[in-house]
């Protein structure tokens, strides 16, 4: 290993070493992409094409590919489950886009409210001495570590004596409260980041601190509160034991729609992909946005020192 | 308490309107005040639906109480009763180790996959911006709809896996039986667990290959160190805090892990998979235990609390080394 090169551990490429390097990364890329690829694939099928052995794999190559599947998504095409294309469309609609409104409701009304308290929380936590600040901090952290399914049983209880089951307000009161301690620690971090010269300076100016909160802080905020939403949004979005527990009929997102699709005995799968290509639509382009912030987000801004570009 | 007095000699920040001082509004909303009217709302929204329930819980867990059968005559006090049933109750340790027999290979595949890939994508190529955006994808999408679909493939007939493993590759004659096996079930739901989040695995590596700075290696190139000895010295010191952390977070989510097992298997076939947190749902909200639910959460509780204890411990002593 006697080499004198500048940058040997980059730089230092044999040919054996790039096989393995675009083999091992094309062996990656497969395992983790083929899920998703199978899931397009099948919510373009037809029913009969869904379960063939040996199954298709390219469409217009292999099988001619349907929009029939989206089309059942949103509206009643075949109430018996039977799709072919000569079914007649109906234009009811099914349930689905119910579900689909009360997932953004429900998901958007938390992320917007646990968002905006969050946020005023952490600039509290930053700019002024709080009596017990740190241990504040480490009770919000805590209240986040607790297995969910540990408090199922008091929040289920709760939420029926306080007449909050089957409603949006129950649930969407829970997503807040599971989601400020997140937007807490990420705010107060990036709070912490700011100057507070930025607003000091404008009180001396004359603005009072509301005035200087508003004008200042908050516009040079907002990308941080942005990124921290989507956070909160998608964990609200994919939440499934308490909704599927506490809204079983009214109020209910997307995922105990789908779960109830395994109850019945026939699955149609070619349906179910096609909601699930829907549902996962958002989410897909929500991780596209915050990439770059996405391991100080998953990490709860424990890992904060580096951020790492992932865009080129 | 807020702290009102701010320094007055900081720099004037230049506003088009800044000629004259202005009068500012809303001066009865002192920084005090504004403290409490900040903080108050998450406060109370914490307190009332993750303090007061868990509270409740604890109180539960030391009675006898079902919601369908006790709703009239309330909860009735029995001191450590349900705590003693569970502890000596040998499928309540069996469900630990079937639980810690999740967590330990999931984790670990992930931690050693996870830096693998960091590895491979630690240098500059065409196209690795966008590679690593499509990787983060699986660690954002919904369990359900994830242990769905892969209910999907894994379908001992016509599932896309067994006709790679079985018609394709001749490895097996009958197929795998992923999901129905009382051996392979696990296996399955580690799997499922290994392709969501070995890419969160990958990123916290990633970001700590990327502090270790350039220099540090061409130093110990001119002193000709071999290989082994910078990943030893050089490599893995300085990422070792960061993957921890990393390996802290999946393991409190994997022994937490509800969906995707729920989904995926059930807890079948037969108990196979009956992770810790499916019992507990099992017992709360099928057989209506409530009581002894709540004590197997507050065992829960414990457990990964002294769990992330150790983890940490063992952080600070690499940040104390490092």
């Amino acid at each position: 290993m006697a080499t004198i090169a500048p940058k040997p551990l980059t730089q230092r490429r044999s040919i054996a070493g790039g096989v393995l390097f675009w083999l091992g990364l094309t062996i990656a890329f497969v395992f983790f992409m083929f899920p998703l690829y199978w899931l397009i694939v099948t919510s373009l099928k037809q029913r009969s094409e869904v379960t063939l052995l040996p199954p298709t794999f390219v469409p217009f190559v292999d099988f001619e590919p349907t929009t029939i599947n989206y089309l059942a998504v949103f509206t009643r095409v075949s109430e018996l489950g039977t799709i072919t294309s000569d079914t007649k469309p109906n234009t009811e609609l099914s349930t689905f886009p119910l579900h689909l409104l009360n997932s953004v409701v429900v998901g958007g009304g938390a992320t917007i409210l646990a968002v905006i308290l969050g946020t005023l929380a952490a600039y509290t936590f930053s700019r002024f001495k709080i009596k017990g600040e740190a241990d504040l901090m480490f009770f919000i952290l805590s209240t986040r570590m607790l297995p969910p399914i540990v408090v199922l049983i008091p929040i289920f209880l709760m939420f029926t004596y306080a007449n909050l089951r089957e409603s949006y307000l129950g649930i969407t009161l829970l997503y807040i409260t599971t989601g400020l301690p997140f937007v807490v620690w990420m705010m107060k971090g990036f709070f912490d980041e700011i100057p507070r010269e930025y607003e000091e300076a404008a009180m001396t100016d004359g603005y009072s601190r509301i005035e200087a909160i508003w004008k200042i802080v908050l516009p040079e905020a907002l990308p941080a509160m942005l990124a921290t939403a989507v956070f909160v949004l998608i964990t609200a979005w994919n939440e499934f034991v308490f909704v599927q527990l506490l809204n079983p009929s009214r109020a209910t997102t997307v995922p105990p729609f789908l779960y109830a699709i395994i109850g019945y005995g026939q699955i149609e799968w070619g349906r179910m992909a096609a909601t699930s290509v829907v549902f996962l639509l958002p989410v897909v382009i929500f991780t596209f946005l915050v990439r770059n912030h996405l391991l100080r987000g998953v990490t709860f801004g424990a890992v904060r020192r580096k951020r790492l570009e992932i865009s080129n | 308490m807020p702290d009102t007095t701010l320094p007055r000699d900081s720099a004037s920040l230049a506003r088009p309107d800044s000629s004259g001082r202005l009068r500012p509004r809303y001066t009865w909303l002192t920084d005090r005040r504004l403290a409490w009217l900040f903080l108050s709302p998450t406060m109370i929204l914490l307190l009332l639906i993750a303090i007061f329930p868990l509270i409740w819980s604890l109180y539960l867990s030391f009675t006898q109480y079902s919601v369908i059968q006790d709703a009239a005559t309330g909860p009735r006090w029995i001191g450590l009763g349900n705590y003693a049933q569970l502890l000596s109750d040998k499928d309540v340790w069996n469900r630990f180790t079937l639980t810690a027999s999740f967590v330990v290979p999931a984790v670990g595949i992930e931690l050693l996959l996870g830096f693998a890939l960091a590895l491979l994508l630690n240098r500059n190529f065409k196209g690795r911006g966008g590679l690593m955006t499509l990787m983060l994808i699986p660690m954002m999408l919904s369990p359900v709809v994830v242990a769905l679909f892969w209910y999907f493939m894994m379908r001992a007939d016509v599932g896309i896996l067994n006709y790679f493993i079985r018609d394709l590759l001749h490895l097996s004659e009958r197929g795998v039986f992923w999901l129905t096996s009382l051996k392979v079930a696990m296996w399955s739901v580690v799997l499922v667990d290994v392709w969501m989040w070995t890419p969160f695995m990958m990123l916290i590596s990633l970001a700590g290959l990327s502090a270790v700075p350039k220099y540090l290696y061409e130093a110990a190139d001119v002193d000709r160190a071999s290989a082994w000895f910078k990943f030893r010295h050089i490599t893995l010191p300085i990422i070792a805090p960061l993957v921890l952390i990393g390996v802290l977070f999946r393991t409190m989510d994997a022994y937490k892990l509800f969906d995707t097992v729920y989904v995926l298997t059930g807890g079948g076939p037969g108990r196979a998979t009956q992770v810790l947190s499916v019992y507990l749902y099992q017992l709360a909200f099928r057989e209506f235990s409530t009581g002894k639910g709540s004590a197997l959460g507050y065992i829960m509780l414990i457990v990964i609390i002294a769990l992330a204890n150790l983890l940490i411990r063992v952080l600070n002593r690499l940040r104390a080394e490092g």
